[in-house]
């Protein structure tokens, strides 16, 4: 009798999982935009107005794309132009808009052994980086991040490789906690870096140029594509990013009082 | 030794700062699990009893494959029902990726070798005279099947323990099948693998002491639903 007891557990907890009918919407983004908090502050207010529960799967903007290319996702809202320019033009996604940017910033040991900080162009701060006994700490994930690196990397005409290049193949948190430990250079979203900054020793050893300038676009998948994706929803949460309610949000957000994020949507113009 | 003095500091706190979150995220674990033990049960058992009355050519290299499943790497099942569940795949149009139901499905997939293989050693280990006996009563196999769940229940309460303990520890597939959403598939593991992402590494052990604490409960329960059986 007793086992019937074990067995009525057992059920009853099966049928718990009968979950509250609600709607939803998915959206795939990057590590950076979902651990810096930004989204915990940003989604509620949309979920209130519209009654809407997004659920955010946070990954590489690699995978996230490829999420989204399977329909897997309504949404995305990720940072490396070039592959969202060939998911757009592939007629996976529709309305590429742009939400917000912040940007990448070079790091490296406070003694700076290969003399970064004396690099005024991008290029020559790779070129300093290339070869010099520090080292430098690749995510190697194909992340919006490693997109980056490759693009500087082959702007100043290197091909990087050899006992000075790492390829961590993991999320930026767990590749600066290496850099770190490597006293090694890394490049890294201002993010993350500053969500990092009182348990590394690491130093920013260059910022502000413009080829550092890291854009986040909001894509939406494309119905045509995908019939079962909820395109009326996530056009709502498009516009309500984009709004002047919502960019003001992201504007606002700060992270050890500094600002992550600036908002694009705004100043663009709707 | 600041590190685990802290995680440790952390672990009670979340105990007792009664966080709803986190307790969310916590009964979000043991209902997947306890679902998905749950159903690899009721496949895996009868199965177990099944193969150990029989006997048949390819016995032993059923046994085999079944060993080597027991070392599925999560993330492996997590790629398989990947393809099953997406959108492009054959059953996409159920829409289940990315619920509690996919984990349930492949932490189902991940133990039942696990349940199965266990039941069927469970089984094994009966007093051969019970199936002997059993056979000369004229009892159907379904009946056999019941007087030795009820004989070795115990070992078969451990298969299903083993099991648990499997799925409850895994992060592969939860993380995959489940995506790791805030106050929906956010299981104690991909909880985990978030945190340590974050270099909230203290914060992250926490959860891990919590994870042991919740699976130490659940097995207490099960041994006390064992306990009043004797």
């Amino acid at each position: 009798m007793k086992r019937i007891q074990v067995v009525l557990l057992f059920l009853l907890v099966a049928f718990t999982l009968a979950a509250p009918a609600q709607e939803r919407l998915r959206l795939a983004t990057t590590t950076s935009t979902e651990n810096s908090g930004l989204l915990t502050v940003l989604n509620p207010p949309f979920e209130k107005q519209y009654g809407i529960k997004v659920d955010v799967i946070a990954v590489g903007t690699g995978k996230a794309l490829r999420l989204a290319r399977n329909g897997d996702v309504d949404m995305v809202l990720v940072h490396a132009p070039e592959a969202e320019l060939k998911f757009v033009n592939e007629g996976y996604g529709i309305d590429r808009q742009p939400v917000m940017h912040n940007d990448f910033v070079l790091l490296g040991p406070p003694s700076d052994p290969a003399g970064v900080r004396q690099a005024d162009v991008p290029s020559t701060a790779m070129e300093k980086i290339a070869g010099s006994t520090a080292g430098f700490i690749s995510r190697g994930d194909d992340s919006g991040t490693h997109k980056k690196e490759l693009a500087l990397w082959a702007a100043a005409g290197i091909e990087p490789g050899g006992g000075w290049y790492l390829a961590a193949g993991q999320g930026m948190g767990a590749a600066l906690k290496i850099s770190d430990d490597k006293q090694a250079y890394t490049l890294a979203d201002r993010g993350t870096y500053l969500a990092y900054k009182d348990k590394i020793d690491l130093v920013v050893v260059f910022q502000g140029a413009e080829e550092l300038f890291n854009p986040y676009h909001i894509i939406l998948v494309n119905p045509g594509k995908h019939p079962h994706v909820k395109h009326e929803r996530a056009q709502h949460y498009s516009d309500f990013i984009r709004s002047d309610k919502g960019q003001a949000i992201i504007g606002g957000f700060r992270v050890s009082e500094e600002q992550l994020f600036h908002p694009d949507a705004v100043q663009h113009g709707e | 030794m600041d590190y685990f003095l802290q995680a440790f500091q952390q672990a009670f706190a979340l105990i007792f700062s009664l966080d709803g979150e986190v307790y969310a995220v916590a009964w979000t674990s043991v209902r997947i699990s306890l679902t998905a033990v749950f159903f690899a049960a009721l496949i895996g058992v009868p199965l177990g009893l099944l193969v150990s009355f029989k006997r048949f050519t390819g016995k032993a290299f059923l046994r085999q494959i079944l060993n080597t499943l027991m070392a599925l790497p999560t993330v492996v099942v997590g790629l398989l029902l990947y393809g099953l569940l997406t959108r492009q795949g054959p059953m996409g149009d159920w829409g289940i990726l990315y619920t509690p139901v996919a984990i349930i499905i492949g932490q189902c997939v991940l133990i039942l070798p696990i349940i199965w293989n266990l039941s069927i050693s469970a089984a094994d280990s009966a007093d051969p005279r019970l199936a002997a006996t059993c056979r000369a009563l004229g009892a159907s196999e379904f009946q056999q099947g019941l007087v030795f769940l009820k004989e070795v229940r115990f070992a078969l309460m451990a298969a299903l323990v083993t099991g648990f303990g499997r799925a409850i520890g895994e992060v592969g597939i939860a993380m995959m099948l489940g995506g790791n959403i805030e106050g929906f598939t956010r299981t104690m593991t991909t909880a985990i693998a978030l945190e340590t992402m974050k270099g909230e590494f203290e914060f992250a052990l926490a959860l891990g002491m919590l994870l042991l604490l919740v699976a130490f409960l659940v097995n207490a329960l099960l041994q006390y639903a064992q306990r009043l059986d004797q």
